[in-house]
C-alpha cells in the first residue's frame, strides 16, 4: 500500500517536471534580425541550431540589438522607431513602444538600468527604464540652420560613469549625456569636430571614443579620460591623391578590431583597411581589400580580421592576418553577406548571407562551414555575450 | 579594378545604345532591380522607403519632383551627400526604370 503510494507520488512527480520546461541558461542564445519580415531568429551556439522564431517587431531594416545584463531579455531597435524588449526564453515580446518616427540604434547604460535610443527622426536621443520601457529623459539634437527639423544622430554607444556618447552626423558634434546623477543628465557638447560623422566606436575600456568622418577623409576622437582636451582628429587625409570611389553602403564601426597593439578600421570611398598604432593613433598601413570595408572584425583572439564588404562586393568576405596584414582566405560565402557575430571565446562566426535566405555558421580556425540555417533576409546577428561587452 | 572600369565601359557602351534605342529593362532585370530598390537602396532610405540616413522616397515625399532630376540624381549622385552614382552599376534604363518605379509608389514588399 505505502508503496503504491509512493510510485503514484512519483509518477505525478514526473508528469509535472514533464509539464514545465526544463531550466536553461540564456548565455549560449542570440538573435538574428529577418529584415524583410520584422521577426527574430533566436539562435543557440551550443547546438549551432534556431530555437524559434519571434514576430511583430516592424521594419527591422538596419535593426541592432543590445542585451540585459542577465541575458535574458533582447532589446530591438528597429527602424520604425520601434523599441522591443524581447523575452529570448518565453520567445515572446515582452514590451513593445513607438518611440520615434525613424531610428538607428540604441546601447544599455553601465548599470543595465537604462536603454538610450538614437533617432533620425526627430533628431535626438531618448532614454527609456530598461524594465518598464517608460521614458526617462529626451535629449534633442542640434537644429538644422534652415529650423527644419533637427541634427540626425549616430554612433550612439555607452561609457563608464553611466554615460552615453553619440555623434550629430548633420551638424558635426560629439555630445556626452551623464546619468550618474539620476534621470536629468549631464550634457557636454563638443562642436566642429569634421563633417558628417557617421558612426563610431569606443574602445574596450570605454576611454576612446572616435567618429569616423564622411564628408572627409579622418576619424574624431574624444578621450573619456580627458574631455577637457576637447576632440582630436586622426586619420586625417588618408585618401590623399586618390579618387574617392562611390560608397554603395556606408561601413560600420561596430564590431571593429583592435589587435597586437593596433586598430583596424574600414576607410571609406577607398577600398582598404586602415590600420593605427593603438597608442598614439598614427596611421602605420593600408591593407588593399576586395571592395569598400563594411565591418572589420576580429576573431576574439585577435589573430585574424574578417572583413565583409559593401555592395557589388557583398559576397565576398576577406580574412586578414593582424601581425603581417596579408589576406590569408578570400572567402564566397554567398550573396550579400550583412554581418558577421563571433562567439564570445572565437571557436565559431556567424554569418548572415541575406540574398541566400541563411545563416552560416564557421569555424575561422579551418575556416570550414560548419552548419547552415534557413533565415528570412537576416541582417544583424547579435549573440548575449554582448551584455557584458561595454560600447556593444 | 579591372572590373570597374569594365562595368564602367559597358555602361558608356549602354549609355551610346539606349540613347538610340529606349529599351525597358525585362521581366528577369526587373525582378533584380526590385530586389536592388527593396535591399540595396533600403539600406539607407529604408525597407519600406520612409527615409534613414538617406531621405524618404515615397510616393508622397517625391510629389513634384521632376523625373529628369531623380534620373540625375541616382545616376550621379549627390555631392555634399552620402548618396553614390550608380552609373557604373546601372544602365540608363535601369536607372529610368527604379526612377519611374518610386514614382509610381512601390508598394511594400
Amino acid at each position: 500500500m505505502i508503496r503504491s503510494v509512493l510510485s503514484f507520488s512519483a509518477a505525478l512527480l514526473l508528469l509535472s517536471a514533464c509539464a514545465q520546461t526544463p531550466l536553461r541558461g540564456t548565455g549560449d542564445l542570440g538573435v538574428v534580425v529577418e529584415r524583410a519580415s520584422g521577426s527574430l531568429q533566436i539562435i543557440e551556439s551550443e547546438r549551432r541550431t534556431a530555437l524559434g522564431r519571434v514576430e511583430g517587431l516592424g521594419d527591422l531594416s538596419h535593426a541592432s540589438v543590445v542585451f540585459s545584463r542577465d541575458q535574458r531579455y533582447a532589446y530591438v531597435f528597429g527602424r520604425d522607431g520601434g523599441l522591443s524588449k524581447v523575452d529570448l526564453l518565453t520567445q515572446r515580446i515582452e514590451r513593445r513602444i513607438l518611440q520615434g518616427g525613424n531610428s538607428i540604434g540604441g546601447a544599455i547604460s553601465q548599470d543595465g538600468k537604462l536603454i538610450a535610443v538614437s533617432n533620425y527622426e526627430p533628431g535626438g536621443v531618448k532614454v527609456f527604464d530598461a524594465r518598464t520601457l517608460e521614458q526617462v529623459a529626451d535629449i534633442p539634437a542640434t537644429p538644422l540652420p534652415d529650423g527644419s527639423k533637427r541634427s540626425r544622430v549616430v554612433g550612439l554607444v555607452d561609457a563608464p560613469g553611466q554615460r552615453f556618447v553619440f555623434s550629430l552626423f548633420d551638424t558635426g558634434e560629439i555630445w556626452t549625456a551623464d546619468f550618474s546623477q539620476g534621470a536629468l543628465p549631464r550634457i557636454e557638447r563638443f562642436t566642429a569636430i569634421g563633417q558628417q560623422p557617421y558612426d563610431a566606436l569606443i574602445t574596450p575600456e570605454g576611454r576612446y571614443y572616435m567618429a569616423g568622418l564622411f564628408g572627409e577623409d579622418g576619424m574624431a576622437q574624444l578621450d573619456l579620460w580627458h574631455p577637457e582636451r576637447g576632440v582630436k582628429r586622426m586619420l586625417g587625409h588618408y585618401g590623399r591623391g586618390q579618387a574617392r570611389l562611390p560608397v554603395y553602403k556606408m561601413p560600420h564601426l561596430e564590431g571593429w578590431a583592435l589587435a597586437d597593439g593596433q586598430a583596424f578600421v574600414p576607410a571609406v570611398g577607398h577600398h582598404q583597411v586602415l590600420v593605427m598604432d593603438a597608442r598614439d593613433w598614427q596611421q602605420t598601413d593600408t591593407i588593399a581589400v576586395a571592395g569598400q570595408p563594411v565591418f572589420v572584425t576580429a576573431r576574439p583572439d585577435a589573430r585574424q580580421l574578417w572583413v565583409n564588404f559593401a555592395y557589388p562586393d557583398n559576397d565576398r568576405v576577406q580574412v586578414i592576418d593582424t601581425q603581417t596584414h596579408a589576406i590569408v582566405a578570400d572567402l564566397r560565402p554567398g550573396p550579400a553577406v550583412l554581418h558577421m557575430e563571433f562567439t564570445a571565446r572565437g571557436d565559431q562566426v556567424w554569418l548572415s548571407v541575406r540574398d541566400g535566405n541563411e545563416v552560416q555558421v564557421w569555424d575561422p580556425y579551418r575556416l570550414e562551414r560548419l552548419a547552415t540555417l534557413p533565415t528570412l533576409s537576416p541582417s544583424g546577428i547579435f549573440f548575449s555575450s554582448r551584455a557584458h561587452k561595454p560600447g556593444y | 579594378m579591372e572590373r570597374h572600369s569594365a562595368t564602367t565601359l559597358a555602361s558608356a557602351l549602354l549609355l551610346v545604345f539606349s540613347s538610340s534605342v529606349l529599351a525597358a529593362p525585362d521581366g528577369q532585370r526587373q525582378a533584380q532591380l526590385q530586389h536592388l530598390l527593396d535591399q540595396d537602396c533600403g539600406a539607407c532610405h529604408g525597407l519600406y522607403l520612409t527615409g534613414g540616413l538617406g531621405p524618404p522616397l515615397t510616393q508622397a515625399a517625391l510629389a513634384g519632383k521632376p523625373r529628369d532630376s531623380l534620373i540625375a540624381t541616382v545616376t550621379q549622385g549627390r555631392p555634399g551627400s552620402a548618396m553614390p552614382g550608380w552609373a557604373p552599376l546601372l544602365g540608363p534604363d535601369d536607372i529610368r526604370w527604379l526612377v519611374d518605379r518610386l514614382l509610381q509608389g512601390k508598394p511594400a514588399p
